[in-house]
């Protein structure tokens, strides 16, 4: 089977310092790989070298495209990479504000994303938004609502139908359940969950919360200082885990 | 079916002292299909640790564990994924699922996560919660808040959901009633009947003299005791 993504030796520095450093690693398709580590292990910067926002010093970030099978990204044009990251590829960033249009209705942040592939006919871009609106938990009611008038926790489900609507198939999640209450992480963990089991889609989910996680990922990164330390299955990475790190990391989890 | 050679598994704790703790050292033994194996040993012993080695939960240091035709210990993750998803199956001591999903889902979804078409998946998961008496007014509810004994059978109704070729108990009928117990010990003959390779821990003699074709004591596989 080909990787639906495949890293070779992807390094960041910023100045003289580490971002991140020889990251190599392959996805599979509908797979949920999480990557943990604590503020300044590198993994945001890693997400976002791998998401086309950064671009690394050296290494390569190659995706397996509908069109033309595997390609280099970080060789693509920006247009080409502009439009991937509109089809194939998703960003479901921490703060729905970053992800989101404050200044546009519900259904338009969704319906926006479909006029960007192509769409055209206003009647069935609303019948999907509404649909999406459906899928993520917000009322039919709300799609003339901006976002602004949103509590968090929905503004984040927007935010994940906006994303989704187009049928990505890799989606890239940086803290998505950050800055929730625990009543709301869980019903968007449930969520996405189910999203991406109907879907079959692949996922990369950054967190520094071991208990997403557990819940999400199918395997495990653990990042230090822009390395990675650790891989595995994710319950084994947390109930046998290898690294110093990792056993500090894990055996500091309250239990509730 | 399950084939363990040689396993060994130390604990490394690098935060107390980078103490090492030997804890298996030259296990070995068979499973073959349609047989059911009892693990032994006092509290302590290993029993746990080899379970959770067999099922990829636990990283060895030596040794192999073949499950279906997969080594365990050198198999890539994707390839332990595939294993659980369609091979192996596991009823541990405890529920772990997201809060909010419905019971009924929690034990039709490793037939959905096989493909299986929702009607077939949520038929199974009726029937099964049916026979180990959860009451049907509870099927739309999340098992989080149901307690111990509940939780337990909605545990055992999720593994036993799809027909593994390889199957790992550890203490399916603690903390049951009579009846309860009942209705799982027939599960488990049925999975053997249906040429099921199953690794168990039963405290409850009398169930693993009912179920076990053999026991094995894993006080042998103890480093420093021979």
């Amino acid at each position: 089977m080909t990787p639906l993504l495949d890293v070779q030796g992807l390094s960041k520095r910023y100045g003289g310092r580490i971002g991140c450093a020889e990251v190599s690693f392959q996805l599979y398709p509908g797979e949920v790989l999480g990557i943990v580590g604590e503020s300044g292990s590198g993994k945001s910067t890693l997400l976002n070298c791998l998401a086309g926002h950064l671009a690394p010093d050296t290494g390569q970030v190659i995706f397996d495209t509908r069109s033309d099978g595997p390609r280099d990204v970080l060789s693509m044009s920006e247009p080409e990479r502009r439009m991937l990251g509109r089809t194939d590829w998703a960003f479901v960033h921490q703060n729905p504000r970053d992800g989101l249009r404050m200044r546009i209705s519900a259904g338009g942040n969704v319906g926006e994303r479909l006029m960007a592939v192509g769409a055209q006919h206003y009647g069935a871009i609303r019948e999907q938004a509404t649909d999406w609106l459906g899928r993520v938990e917000i009322s039919e009611a709300r799609i003339d609502d901006r976002p602004s008038a949103f509590s968090g926790g929905m503004q984040q489900r927007l935010q994940i139908a906006r994303n989704l609507v187009t049928g990505p198939r890799l989606v890239f999640m940086d803290e998505p359940t950050g800055g929730l209450d625990v009543s709301v992480q869980a019903r968007l963990l449930d969520l996405i969950r189910g999203l991406v089991r109907r879907m079959g889609l692949s996922a990369i989910v950054v967190t520094h919360d071991l208990a997403v996680v557990r819940l999400l990922a199918d395997r495990l990164m653990v990042m230090k200082d822009g390395h990675v330390i650790e891989t595995g299955l994710t319950d084994q990475v947390l109930d046998d885990p290898q690294a110093p790190y990792t056993q500090l990391l894990v055996s500091s989890v309250l239990q509730v | 079916m399950i084939h363990v050679e040689n396993l060994a598994k130390n604990f490394v704790l690098h935060n107390q002292g980078s103490v090492a703790i030997p804890v298996l050292a030259g296990a070995s033994f068979s499973v073959a299909a349609g047989e059911c194996v009892a693990l032994v040993g006092e509290s302590g012993a290993g029993k746990s640790t080899v379970m959770r080695i067999l099922y990829g939960n636990y990283l060895a240091q030596g040794g192999s564990v073949s499950i279906g035709g997969v080594d365990i210990t050198r198999a890539a993750p994707r390839e332990i994924l595939a294993l659980r998803r369609e091979t192996l199956g596991y009823v541990s001591q405890f529920l772990r699922v997201v809060p909010r999903v419905p019971t009924l889902e929690v034990v039709a979804e490793p037939l959905l996560a096989l493909g299986r078409t929702e009607d077939e998946a949520l038929a199974r998961a009726r029937d099964l919660l049916t026979r180990l008496r959860i009451p049907e007014r509870l099927w739309s509810l999340s098992p989080t808040t149901f307690s111990g004994g509940e939780q337990q059978r909605v545990n055992i109704a999720r593994g036993f959901a799809h027909s593994y070729p390889a199957l790992l108990l550890d203490e399916p009928t603690a903390s049951l009633d009579a009846t309860n117990r009942e209705t799982v010990l027939s599960l488990i003959e049925e999975a053997k009947a249906g040429g099921a390779a199953i690794v168990g821990i039963f405290h409850d003699l009398d169930a693993r003299v009912r179920v076990a074709d053999r026991e094995i004591d894993v006080t042998r596989f103890t480093p420093g005791r021979g």
